[in-house]
C-alpha cells in the first residue's frame, strides 16, 4: 500500500446540543481514499457527528482538520468553499420534489461552475449514468424508487466531483441485493475518482464490506471506545460492547 | 482552495497503419476551458484512422467529470462512425468510469420525449381536465355527505380529540385577526357613510348603514375570507403534507377513511365556529361604527344604540349567520378538497394552498351573490 495520507483530523472534538453533551473527546484521521465508518448504536450521535464534518453544526469544543485546514476556526469564506469539496448523500435522498432528477443533479453545477447549459447538461447525463439512472433525466423524485431516489442522491452529491463524500446510513431501507449494488458503487466510486468517503451506518454487511477504518461511538461513557480497521475490531477488541455490536450479540467472547 | 485551472489540449497525432492516437495534455477538469469537441472531430474526420483510435495520457495532469463527458461524446461519435477506440492509453479511473456508466444500459421506454401540442389540441385537454376536475369536486362531495351520514348514524371513525383542537384553531385563535379587522370594516363603513349623510344632516343613520351593513353582509363575508386565508390555506397545507408523507395512504390501507378522519373533523369545526366568529365580527364592526358615530359625530351614545337597535332587527341578523355557515363549508371543502388532491412535492403543497384560498374567495363571493338574490326574492 501507499503511503497514508491524513485527509480529516479530528482533535479533541467535544459536542453538544446546548449544555447535553453528546459526545466528547474524539480523537481520529480519515485517510485520504480510506471508507471510513461511524459506527454505534442508536442515539449515540452519529448524525450529529455528521452534522460537523459536513459543517451544519459547530462542535462546542476541539477542532476538525481538512487538509491541514482548521475548518471552524477558518473564515466563513474559506468554510464555504471547503464545503463545495464535499458531497453528502442524506439518509432519505432529500431531493427536491419539485424538480426533476436533472434539474437536481443540474442546482450544483449552476451555482458553482461556468458551465453552459448544453455542458451542464452532458455532466448531468454522465451523473445520472453512472449510477445506473440513465433516461431518467425527467422524471420527479416521487415518481421513482425510494432505491433509486437514494442513487439519485448520490448522484446529485457527486455533482461537483467532490474529495469527500458522506453517506448516513445509504443502505437503510434498501433490500439486500440493492445495499449490495450500493456498496459495490461507493467502492467502485473510492477506487475510479480516489475520494474519501465516510460513512454512518449500523450495516455489518456493509461495515466489513467496504470500510478499511471506523470509529465505534458509545451512548454509555459519551466517548469513542474503538477505532482502526473494522474487521479488526469485531475479532480483538478488548471492548464487550464492540464486540457484541459487530457480531450481533451471538459471541462473547470474554 | 481549489487550484487554479491550468490549460487544456488534445492533439491527433497519425501513426502507422491507419491508426491515430489522441494526446490528451494538462489539467482536463470542469473548471478550465476545455478544447472543442467539434475541432477534435473534425481533425478525426480529416485523418479517416481505418484501424482506429488509441489514447496517450502521459501528459494529462488532472481530470474529473470534464474529462469524462468528452470522452463519453467521443465514444458515441467513434461508434456512430463505426471506428475501433483502444482505451487503453486512458488512466485506469477514466476508463472504469465510462464502464460504469454503460453498466446498466438505459432501460426501455424510461426516457420521456417532450411532446408538442397545438392550441387546438390544449384547449380540449383543458376543457377535458376541467370537466374531470368538476367531477372530482361533486366525488369528493358526495364522499362527505355520505361520511356524515356515517357520523351521524354513529358509524364513521371521528377523532374527537383532533376535533376539540380543530375547534379551537378555527374559533378561539382567530379571534384576534377577526377583531381587527371587523373593527376596522366597521369604522370604514361609518366613515364613508358619515360624510354623504353629513351633507343632509342625517348623521344618525350612521347606525343603521353600519348595523345593517354589518349582520347581512360584511360581519360573515369578512369572516369567511379571513378564514379562508387562514385556516383554509392551513387545511390545504396539512392535507398536502401528509399526501407527501404518505400518511393518507397509511390512513387508507388501515381502512380508516381519510374523509372521516381527517375531512370530517375539519368541515364540523368550521361550519361550527363560524357563525360565531360572524356574530363576533358583526359585534366588533358595530362597535368600530360607535367610534367613528360617537367621537367624531359627536351623537349620543344612548341615541346612537337605540338607533342600532330599531334599525337591525333579528331577521337580518339571522340572513348574516345563515350566509356564514354556507361560506364555513365552502372553506373547508375547497381546503380540504386542495389538500387531498395535492401532489407529492413542495411546489404542489403551496399550489395547493393558494388554490384553496382562491377557490374559496371565489366560491363565497358567487355564493354570497346567490343567497343576496334569494333574500330580496324572499323578502326576509
Ligand atoms: N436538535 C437537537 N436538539 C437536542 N438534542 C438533539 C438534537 N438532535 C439530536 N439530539 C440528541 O442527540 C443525540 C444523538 O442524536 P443523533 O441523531 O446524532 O443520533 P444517531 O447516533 O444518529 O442515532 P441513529 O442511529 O438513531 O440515527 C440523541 O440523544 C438526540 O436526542
Ligand atoms: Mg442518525
Amino acid at each position: 500500500m501507499e503511503e497514508k495520507q491524513p485527509h480529516i483530523v479530528v482533535e479533541d472534538l467535544t459536542m453538544a446540543y446546548g449544555d447535553f453533551v453528546i459526545q466528547q473527546d474524539l480523537n481520529f484521521c480519515i485517510n485520504r481514499g480510506d471508507i471510513f465508518i461511524i459506527m454505534g448504536g442508536s442515539g449515540c450521535g452519529k448524525s450529529t457527528l455528521l452534522r460537523i464534518l459536513v459543517g451544519l453544526k459547530a462542535p462546542s469544543r476541539g477542532r476538525v482538520f481538512f487538509d491541514a485546514i482548521d475548518f471552524w476556526g477558518a473564515s466563513e469564506m474559506e468554510r464555504e468553499d471547503l464545503m463545495h469539496r464535499m458531497g453528502i448523500l442524506y439518509q432519505s435522498g432529500a431531493l427536491w420534489s419539485s424538480m426533476t432528477l436533472a434539474e437536481n443533479v443540474a442546482l450544483p453545477l449552476r451555482e458553482y461552475t461556468r458551465l453552459n447549459d448544453a455542458q451542464i447538461r452532458e455532466v448531468v447525463a454522465l451523473k445520472l449514468a453512472l449510477v445506473g439512472l440513465a433516461g431518467f433525466e425527467d422524471y420527479y423524485p416521487s415518481e421513482i424508487s425510494g432505491g433509486m431516489r437514494k442513487r439519485a442522491g448520490l448522484a446529485r452529491a457527486m455533482a461537483l466531483d467532490p474529495e469527500i463524500l458522506y453517506f448516513d446510513e445509504p443502505s437503510a431501507g434498501l433490500d439486500p441485493i440493492s445495499a449490495k449494488r450500493l456498496d459495490d458503487l461507493i467502492l467502485e466510486i473510492r477506487d475510479s475518482m480516489g475520494a474519501t468517503i465516510v460513512v454512518v451506518t449500523h450495516e455489518l454487511a456493509s461495515i466489513f464490506a467496504i470500510g478499511n477504518n471506523a470509529v465505534f461511538l458509545d451512548t454509555a461513557s459519551k466517548t469513542m471506545i474503538a477505532s482502526g480497521d473494522p474487521r479488526q475490531m469485531a475479532s480483538s477488541s478488548p471492548d464487550e460492547g464492540v464486540q457484541r455490536f459487530l457480531t450481533r450479540g451471538d459471541t462473547f467472547t470474554v | 482552495m481549489r487550484d487554479p485551472a491550468g490549460s487544456a489540449s488534445c492533439h491527433v497525432d497519425h501513426k502507422a497503419d491507419g491508426l491515430a492516437e489522441i494526446r490528451f495534455e494538462g489539467d482536463w477538469r470542469i473548471h478550465a476551458d476545455l478544447p472543442s469537441f467539434a475541432d477534435l472531430v473534425r481533425r478525426i474526420e480529416s485523418l479517416r484512422p481505418a484501424a482506429g483510435i488509441t489514447f496517450d495520457s502521459r501528459e494529462l495532469k488532472a481530470w474529473d467529470s470534464g474529462f469524462l463527458t468528452f470522452l463519453r461524446k467521443l465514444m458515441v461519435h467513434c461508434q456512430s462512425k463505426q471506428i475501433a477506440v483502444q482505451v487503453e492509453g486512458l488512466p485506469e479511473g477514466a476508463r472504469r468510469l465510462l464502464q460504469l456508466a454503460t453498466a446498466v444500459p438505459e432501460r426501455q421506454g424510461a426516457r420521456r420525449e417532450a411532446r408538442r401540442t397545438g392550441w387546438l389540441a390544449r384547449l380540449g385537454g383543458s376543457t377535458i381536465a376541467y370537466i374531470a376536475a368538476t367531477k372530482d369536486m361533486l366525488a369528493f362531495l358526495g364522499e362527505v355527505v355520505t361520511a356524515l351520514g356515517r357520523l351521524v348514524t354513529g358509524r364513521a371513525r371521528f377523532p374527537y380529540r383532533d376535533f376539540g383542537v380543530l375547534v379551537q384553531d378555527c374559533g378561539a385563535r382567530a379571534l384576534p385577526i377577526v377583531s381587527l379587522i371587523s373593527v376596522l370594516v366597521g369604522l370604514i363603513l361609518a366613515f364613508v357613510g358619515a360624510v354623504q349623510l353629513q351633507m343632509f344632516g342625517a348623521q344618525i343613520y350612521v347606525a343603521n348603514l353600519v348595523g345593517l351593513g354589518m349582520a347581512r353582509e360584511m360581519g360573515a363575508m369578512m369572516a369567511a375570507v379571513i378564514m379562508a386565508g387562514r385556516t383554509g390555506a392551513a387545511f390545504a397545507a396539512q392535507l398536502g403534507t401528509m399526501q407527501v408523507n404518505e400518511e393518507i395512504d397509511a390512513l387508507a390501507t388501515l381502512g380508516i377513511s381519510p374523509i372521516e378522519f381527517l375531512v370530517l373533523p375539519r368541515m364540523l369545526a368550521l361550519v361550527l365556529m363560524m357563525p360565531l366568529l360572524c356574530l363576533y365580527a358583526n359585534l366588533m364592526g358595530i362597535a368600530g361604527g360607535f367610534i367613528v358615530g360617537v367621537g367624531m359625530l359627536d351623537l349620543p351614545f344612548k341615541q346612537y344604540l337605540v338607533q342600532t337597535q330599531n334599525a337591525v332587527a333579528l331577521n337580518h341578523f339571522m340572513v348574516g349567520l345563515v350566509k356564514s355557515a354556507i361560506f364555513g363549508v365552502i372553506v373547508a371543502l375547497a381546503g380540504c378538497l386542495r389538500g387531498m388532491q395535492s401532489g407529492r412535492s413542495a411546489t404542489a403543497v403551496g399550489g395547493a394552498a393558494t388554490s384553496a384560498v382562491v377557490t374559496g374567495i371565489i366560491y363565497i363571493v358567487v355564493a354570497d351573490a346567490i343567497i343576496t338574490v334569494i333574500c330580496d326574492i324572499l323578502g326576509v
